[in-house]
């Protein structure tokens, strides 16, 4: 079979995540990898895989959302009320998790298809403010809820109650969810990662996925080309929402408790999120991953130097943004780059058989 | 037999400013038809209101024998009706190819789920969206560019490119909004023989503006002209190019 160009990138994508994973499996064997570098990996991929997931909104689609932190709490809080509830139910452990991550995808689908509606009739600045308000609604929404089922049924509050008899608190309040099974594992977390970048690849590189970038480009021409602007819109912010989901699902059964904080869910992970997405090259897909890993992993590498931590993260920060977009950065590596060295090597012996 | 087009007193106001008064045409099949007229006169607003980007406030436009009046744009393309604008619109960071398989967004379908899930209508629907792109891209002589992004290519390819995305779309009308804006004469020549062969080779039928008179006169074969929105003269070109009226307001 023969692969075109973009087939073969995204390949590439898909290969350099499995050969991360198996170097570190290697690594773990070894007994080279500390506790705590190893509690990171499935924060790694959560992240990454939100990354990807706003990539799709912002590079492919071109439109900017702040607000996808909000449908990460979304998935993590639907998916950890689902095993919560079942926990004592003898359910296996794999099917659990399984259906967790279904019902957290699809609820966060939910929410992003809803959201959609209004928000997606602005554009821009605009639009970017009104995920942010979003975002922090659904965040706040579920820091203040109290759900808990006793005798006499379900309870749903927006102040603390007694549960008469026999019962159990399933979202308390700010204290959010107790209890959740801790189903993720670095393993699961690639296989999603790589189903995740499976589906937005394919979907980029697809009928559906021309038309949402047509409309990045230029929207009147592609409304003028018979595209239905409103249902591509929504297909990408719906699909995006429902992977961020995902994420969130890794997320809420990655550690025992629960709870819709600003740390976790607030508009500076949107903006974290986002950092992660423009540092790697809007649009890039690869490049989201590689620079989550970069930019998750280097300040946690630092956490020794303390306060100087924060400090060199930002000239990290800036001197990937220069090396990316300056002109005289670019103009350097279409010079002396890797890939220009390779090109004039074909140039010329093209020019030899002609 | 009912003319390809046929345009009713189309009228529509913006505020105050009566943008296009009581505007008529009838275009018959396979015609090559010229709106000209002064700036501001209200070409591009009729052309905005034929592909449904403004609603007339009064007025009927018939495709062939449906009213598309009041259709949105999306409707319209597919009722038959494609255009290009004054202002090259690109789509500038795809491949000169997507661009012509983005115009051929309705003529070939599949469902979203099979091109995620890379099921087999995807592997064939595009293979066939990549011939019949090539195809066209052939027919301008923009093969050789296929890959590279539409941004990329000089002036008058842009223009000959969102040509071909418009005919991907299978028109029966062609609206070309001021092609030859910005080209130099030799580039101007072979842009009237694009748009001749367009109507020989697609059998289609072109309605165009245009300020170059070299090439309105050149291959129209009927013209109308614009002035404060309203129709000044309409007919055969040589007729009309020398209506008094005609070179009072406009050729001077």
């Amino acid at each position: 079979m023969k692969f075109t160009k973009q087939t073969k990138r995204d390949l590439y994508t898909c290969v350099m995540v499995i050969l991360f994973y198996v170097v570190i499996q290697v690594l773990d064997k070894a007994g080279v990898l500390s506790f705590h570098i190893k509690g990171l990996l499935v924060p790694l991929c959560y992240y990454s895989i939100a990354a990807v997931a706003l990539n799709l909104v912002v590079g492919i689609l071109g439109d900017l959302s702040l607000g996808h932190a909000g449908f990460m709490c979304v998935g993590a809080f639907s998916a950890s009320l689902f095993s919560v509830a079942v926990k004592e139910s003898g359910m296996p452990a794999g099917l659990r998790f399984l259906t967790a991550l279904i019902i957290g995808t699809l609820m966060a689908a939910l929410f992003g298809f809803l959201i959609g509606i209004p928000v997606l009739r602005l554009n821009g600045d605009y639009l970017a403010i009104v995920t942010l308000a979003f975002g922090e609604i659904i965040k706040n929404f579920l820091a203040a809820v109290y759900l808990g089922y006793d005798e006499e049924g379900l309870h749903v509050a927006f102040k603390s109650f007694q549960l008469k008899g026999e019962g159990k608190m399933l979202i308390n309040g700010a204290m959010g969810i107790q209890g959740t099974p801790t189903d993720s594992t670095f393993t699961i977390s690639i296989v999603i990662l790589l189903l995740a970048l499976f589906a937005i690849q394919n979907l980029v590189n697809s009928r559906a996925g021309r038309a949402i970038m047509a409309i990045r480009d230029n929207r009147i021409a592609a409304e003028a080309v018979g595209i239905n602007i409103t249902k591509y819109k929504m297909l990408a912010f719906t699909v995006s929402a429902a992977i961020a989901g995902t994420a969130g699902v890794l997320f809420s059964h990655n550690t025992s408790t629960l709870t819709a904080s600003s740390t976790y869910f607030g508009y500076n992970v949107s903006i974290l999120i986002l950092v992660y997405v423009v540092l790697g090259g809007i649009g890039n897909i690869r490049g989201s991953i590689i620079a989550t890993a970069i930019l998750y992993i280097l300040p946690e590498l630092l956490r020794g130097l303390n306060s100087y931590r924060m400090l060199i993260y930002s000239i990290v920060l800036i001197v990937i943004m220069l090396i990316n977009w300056a002109p005289a950065a670019i103009a350097f590596r279409e010079r002396y780059g890797i890939r220009a060295f390779i090109g004039r090597k074909r140039e010329n012996s093209g020019k030899e058989v002609s | 037999m009912c003319a390809m087009l046929s345009v009713n007193n189309l009228s529509i106001s913006f505020g105050g400013l009566r943008a296009v008064d009581d505007f008529n045409i009838e275009i018959e099949k396979g015609e090559l038809y010229g709106l000209i007229g002064p700036n501001g006169a209200g070409k591009t607003t009729v052309f905005n209101l034929l592909t449904g980007v403004y609603r007339p406030d009064e007025g009927r436009i018939f495709l062939e024998d449906r009213n598309i009046t009041g259709l949105d744009t999306v409707e319209i393309n597919k009722a038959g009706i494609a255009r290009t604008f004054q202002n090259i619109r690109l789509f500038k960071d795809l491949s000169v190819l997507d661009n012509v398989k983005i115009g051929l967004h309705n003529i070939f379908t599949y469902p979203t789920i099979s091109g995620i899930l890379r099921l087999s209508s995807y592997f064939r629907i595009e293979k066939e969206m990549d011939e019949r792109a090539l195809e066209l891209l052939k027919v301008f002589d923009l093969e050789k560019e296929k890959d590279s992004f539409a941004k990329n290519l000089p002036y008058g390819k842009q223009r000959k490119l969102e040509i071909a995305r418009a005919l991907a779309t299978g028109p029966k009308l062609l609206l070309l909004d001021e092609p030859a804006a910005g080209m130099n004469p030799n580039e101007t020549g072979e842009l009237m023989d694009t748009i001749r062969f367009v109507r020989d080779e697609f059998d289609m039928t072109i309605l165009l503006i245009e300020h170059d008179m070299k090439l309105v006169s050149g291959i129209c074969e009927k013209l109308s002209v614009l002035n404060f929105g309203s129709v000044l003269s309409r007919g055969k070109t040589s007729e009309v190019l020398n209506d008094p009226e005609v070179i009072a307001a406009y050729l001077g």
